[in-house]
């Protein structure tokens, strides 16, 4: 149920009143703490024409912003790519009628889960730096740590998905004469790939946000390109700012895609599968 | 094999989780009191604070933690001259606790917010019924039943956040992820059990956290 709807009842006429009161004072607040912010930056010269200009020329846009957003992209994906493919072989793995198979699948999962992303990210990074063949290994070890960590968060998804299906639907799997390995490929699988969409779309927000801890190994990706641009115009604040200004978008613009899938696709799920499915899935989606 | 033993005289690596740790710590206190104070204000029948919180949450929430970290050391510290410790060391340390703390909070204010959702109508409706106002409501039957069914998300924004105290390392303080790319930088020919040792102390930190508040959310789980 709604916060709102269980917290309070529709509000009579005093009630009304103290709620406007509560408003003008949140608002006052709101506005204080912002105007705080902005007098702060000003006393610094933050807002000094000088520091704002370069993001009007388009030099800073051609050598700096969009190669970096490029670079971002590129690895967000071919990460989200490989995640995916790297998530339906060890989910399948999991849901596995073989139980080493199985042990494997879950081993692997679990131990990718519980380790930090960058972790493996300059773990790779050095180690590939070893081998030959690989020309670019900061860009191998970049997509290589985002595929590792989110596959198997959607591996997770996989499974839950699978699990948040109604018996029902293994059963006529089974009663028309397919094995338990068949009932999961053409059956259950792809009505759970259905219902994980809007999880599967949350989780390449997680892909896009990771795709920055590239900076630390020194991947040229936006934020490095911004702290560049930065060091040399003398305006890191304000180009930090936009770097983080357009990831904020284009993940909110992710997000909402996210939403609007998950109302829908409701209808296909129908209403008491979606609802035992959704929380499985809130449950298997680690949060950042 | 003596030569991997010798790394861990060499390399204080106790010292550096024990980093890791107080990170957690400090960013697990402050994120969970600014995410409640959050998520009060998403709840709240106030527009203008229903507003703000809404806009906390979705700008944090889409920002890569990495940008927030070196926001904290490039910007806040780097040019604004913001100074929350004399000791350098401290100085930085602190400053990747306000970034993670900040990150999380959204985080942890939309966990205490899915948590007041999994309260149903009826209980509300109930709680009026037999004439408890507003306070007593939400202080005997509401926040009761929404906080435990907080606890299972509040525990997975837990565990991200001790796996995400790696990216202090943006931030110039020298903890696990740190060290163990100066240790790969000095002992080559010892990567992959390096990268072992320092995955299994996550594994060993991340999963008995898991345990634990999977265990707590059951126990605290309201039958319905």
């Amino acid at each position: 149920m709604s916060a709102q709807q269980v917290l309070f009842d529709a509000p009579g006429p005093k009630g009304k009143r103290r709620i406007f009161i509560g408003n003008i004072a949140g608002v006052l607040l709101v506005a204080g703490l912002l105007a705080y912010v902005v007098v702060a930056l000003a006393g610094q010269g933050q807002f000094a024409a000088a520091k704002w200009t370069p993001f009007l020329e388009g030099r800073t846009w051609e050598f700096f912003i969009l190669p970096g957003l490029l670079s971002t992209l590129k690895a967000a994906a071919v990460a989200v790519v490989t995640s995916i493919v790297f998530g339906l072989v060890f989910g399948i793995g999991r849901l596995s009628h073989i139980a080493p198979i199985r042990w494997f699948a879950g081993l692997v999962v679990e131990f990718l889960r519980a380790v930090p992303v960058l972790l493996m990210m300059i773990f790779l990074w050095l180690a590939l730096a070893e081998v030959p063949f690989i020309t670019d290994p900061i860009f191998v070890a970049v997509v290589t740590a985002l595929t590792l960590y989110n596959g198997s968060v959607i591996a997770e998804l996989v499974r839950s998905g699978v699990h948040g299906l109604p018996k029902g639907q293994r059963e006529a799997g089974m009663a028309i004469g397919m094995t338990p390995g068949k009932s999961l490929r053409s059956i259950e699988i792809p009505q759970a790939l259905v219902a994980m969409l809007p999880a599967m779309v949350s989780q390449f927000v997680v892909i896009l946000k990771d795709s920055a801890l590239g900076y630390i190994i020194g991947y040229a990706e936006l934020l490095q390109y911004s702290r560049r641009l930065g060091v040399g115009e003398g305006n890191l604040l304000q180009s930090l700012l936009i770097a983080a200004f357009i990831f904020i978008l284009i993940n909110f613009i992710l997000s909402s895609v996210a939403n609007k899938l998950s109302t829908l696709l409701s209808f296909r799920t129908g209403r008491k599968v979606k609802k035992t499915a959704d929380t499985e899935l809130a449950s298997a989606a680690p949060v950042p | 094999m003596d030569n991997f033993l010798s790394l861990f005289e060499t390399y204080d690596v106790a010292g550096a989780f024990w980093v890791n740790i107080q990170l957690t710590f400090w960013a697990a206190i402050w994120s969970f009191i600014l995410g409640t104070i959050l998520a009060l204000m998403r709840i709240s029948p106030i527009a203008s604070l229903q507003w703000f919180g809404a806009a906390y949450v979705n700008i944090f929430r889409n920002t890569p933690l990495t940008v927030i970290i070196a926001f904290g050391i490039l910007g806040l510290w780097g040019q604004l001259n913001v100074v929350l410790a004399e000791d350098f060391q401290l100085n930085f340390l602190r400053l990747a606790i306000l970034g993670l703390s900040i990150y999380h909070a959204a985080f942890v204010c939309e966990a205490i917010r899915s948590g007041v959702n999994t309260v149903p109508l009826g209980q509300a409706e109930a709680a009026r019924a037999i004439g408890l106002s507003f306070l007593p409501a939400a202080r005997l039957v509401i926040l009761p039943q929404a906080l435990r069914g907080a606890v299972a998300p509040l525990g997975n924004v837990l565990i991200a956040l001790t796996k995400n105290s790696t990216v202090a390392f943006a931030g110039s303080v020298v903890e696990s992820s740190n060290l163990m790319k100066q240790m790969i930088e000095f002992q080559g020919d010892l990567v992959i059990p390096i990268f072992f040792v320092f995955a299994m102390g996550f594994v060993i930190i991340v999963v008995p956290i898991g345990l634990l508040t999977t265990w707590l959310s059951r126990k605290l789980a309201v039958a319905r």
